[in-house]
């Protein structure tokens, strides 16, 4: 669905006359593949890149060297630009500033109104697609009105409503309050089991990629770590050295190893470790 | 008490005005406003606030939502009746030095004010019955003639008036007024916080205090216009060419209907005021024959 090869990318600091002045590698040399209807999670401190390769997939950045294909489009092919952004959807951090509708219908219907979509088409679409993310009643709301959560849900709406076969989501949850981030969150597991869309959720919450597929872990650009998130979360001590958080379960369960507990790695949520814990007091 | 500004937020409600096409309420305002400066009698006023009455008890909105626009105006509200109070000439009501009161200036005070206020109310009424989108729908299919002008500019290049894009450039200020206007309140409660004086100084001061206001603002702004620009990129949009419409306008037998009302309300306040002159006219009519009597008689 998705394959980088060697991408980098650099951003320019531009002088007062539009020279080159310095250069700062975001994006340095990124190997991913991400295959069709999989839940990927990117993680990453801030300035670790992982926005940056987001835009990629999108096409709103272009690579400086390497290249990235979209299912099987390559990405600085610009007569392709529009097929990709259709195929590889958006949703963005701030929700107030990608909402372009006055009302949640009116903005759910602006990608599809943009792809040229029948009216009718438009409709059905709206309609499938505000139900998929358990907005259907609010669509005759003024946006401004909702709740951060459920403006990120409208978002994912719009993305939905053009029909694309990946959605990329960069760090929807940052602005949000732990209800919206796990009505937000909800919403997009939902997606990807029942619609089959491949989903890549950037994001710095570790308690949300749990349930991701695969993690990758970006540090300085660079692909540091990979794998399923119980590999990832069972090395705690090279995670505190990329200065990121583990989920409070693991770290539990990481502490009470080092104090000589014999639980096993990788224990992801607190009801894991309750189990395991009832079984070591069973033991002894 | 800067969220007080009303014009150019929606307000959702099931009414006949929200349902009808955007072009009949941007018509209809537009003649609604040609009509206050038309009408110069009481009659004529009388007749322009039962019609404002009527309208507005239709949109089911409430009234205070109206009246909040106004509270935006106004300080030209009372200059401009200020002004007109003390400088227009007639006979001297009252004398205070060199401040008069005439009884034309009272007149044309009144007037004006009531004038102004119906305008704000009128294009009130219009800007929170129809969504933004809808609005610049309309303003777009009204424009769509401009299409066919251009502006050669040399032997390839055209210059065509923008259409679409004016118009996705209004809808979107419309939108973002309201959250521009919430990020001012929440700027000068931050500064406030940290000691700024808003309200205390003459003019001049107050203007210098504004500029920690103005700058954060004006650089959030486009911060967000560029989060905006991109997610609008995001989502595929390429201007105006190759878009079809979710809500494509379409006349439908209450749009004409609401044309027919508009148009008879305009024609009966116009026919009222002719009726005001001509009846003066005809009064004035037999001191007029006398005159040219006279004057034929003056030959003789």
């Amino acid at each position: 669905m998705i394959r980088a090869e060697k991408l980098t990318f650099d951003y320019e600091k531009l002088d007062e006359t539009g020279q080159a002045v310095s250069m700062k590698r975001a994006v340095d040399g990124v190997d991913l593949e991400v295959r069709s209807g999989e839940f990927v999670a990117i993680l990453g401190h801030n300035g670790s890149g992982k926005s940056t390769l987001a835009k990629h997939i999108n096409a709103i950045l272009l690579p400086t060297e390497g290249t990235l294909w979209v299912d099987g489009m390559d990405t600085k092919d610009e007569n392709r630009l529009w097929d990709i952004r259709q195929d590889a959807g958006m949703v963005f951090q701030n929700p107030d500033n990608q909402i372009i509708g006055t009302v949640v219908e009116e903005d759910v219907g602006f990608g599809p109104e943009n792809l040229g979509v029948p009216t009718d088409e438009i409709w059905r679409r709206v309609e499938e697609s505000l139900q998929a993310v358990g907005m259907l009643k609010y669509r005759k709301h003024s946006p401004n009105r909702l709740s951060g959560g459920q403006k990120q849900r409208v978002a994912i709406a719009g993305v939905m409503a053009m029909h694309p076969r990946c959605i990329v989501l960069d760090e929807p949850t940052a602005m949000l309050d732990p209800h919206g981030r796990r009505s937000v969150i909800r919403t997009v597991q939902k997606l990807n089991k029942e619609e089959q869309i491949t989903v890549i959720l950037i994001t710095h919450y570790m308690e949300e990629v749990i349930e991701a597929d695969r993690v990758f872990v970006m540090d300085d650009g660079k692909v540091v770590m990979q794998g399923t998130p119980k590999e990832i979360f069972s090395q705690v001590d090279r995670l505190k050295e990329l200065r990121l958080d583990v989920p409070q379960a693991t770290l539990v369960a990481y502490e009470l190893q080092k104090r000589g507990f014999p639980l096993p790695d990788g224990i992801l949520s607190n009801e894991e470790l309750v189990e395991e814990l009832c079984r070591l007091k069973s033991k002894m | 008490m800067i969220r007080d500004i009303t014009l150019g937020q929606y307000y959702p409600a099931k009414s006949i005005l929200h349902e009808l096409d955007p072009r009949v309420k941007l018509a209809a305002t537009m003649i609604f406003v040609i009509s206050l400066f038309v009408a110069r009698s009481p009659v004529g006023y009388g007749l322009a606030t039962i019609f404002l009455v009527l309208v507005i008890r239709m949109s089911k909105v409430p009234f205070r939502f109206m009246t909040k626009g106004l509270k935006s105006i106004i300080m030209l509200l009372m200059i401009t009746v200020a002004f007109n109070l003390f400088l227009v000439d007639g006979n001297t009501l009252w004398r205070l030095g060199f401040l008069r009161i005439t009884d034309k200036g009272v007149q044309t005070a009144v007037m004006v004010g009531i004038r102004l206020i119906y305008l704000i109310l009128g294009s009130s009424v219009m800007t929170l019955t129809t969504t933004p989108n809808d609005l610049t729908d309309g303003l777009e299919k009204a424009m769509e003639p401009l299409k066919k002008f251009y502006i050669p500019l040399g032997p390839l290049k055209k210059f065509r008036i923008p259409v679409h894009d004016m118009a996705m450039i209004m809808s979107i200020a419309l939108r973002f007024i309201p959250i521009l206007l919430e990020e001012t309140d929440k700027i000068m409660k931050a500064q406030m916080a940290r000691g700024a004086d808003f309200e205390s100084g003459n003019l001049i001061q107050k203007a210098k205090a504004m500029v920690p206001l103005l700058a954060p603002l004006f650089l959030s702004a486009f911060r967000r216009a560029m989060d905006l620009a991109l997610a609008m990129e995001a989502r595929c949009y390429r201007g105006g060419e190759g878009r079809t419409k979710m809500k494509p306008l379409k006349y439908e037998s209450r749009d004409r209907t609401a044309y027919g009302v508009i148009l008879g309300y305009f024609l009966i306040v116009t026919a009222i005021e002719r009726g005001v002159q001509i009846y003066g006219w005809i009064v004035a009519l037999p001191g007029r024959w006398m005159a040219v009597y006279q004057w034929i008689l003056s030959f003789l």
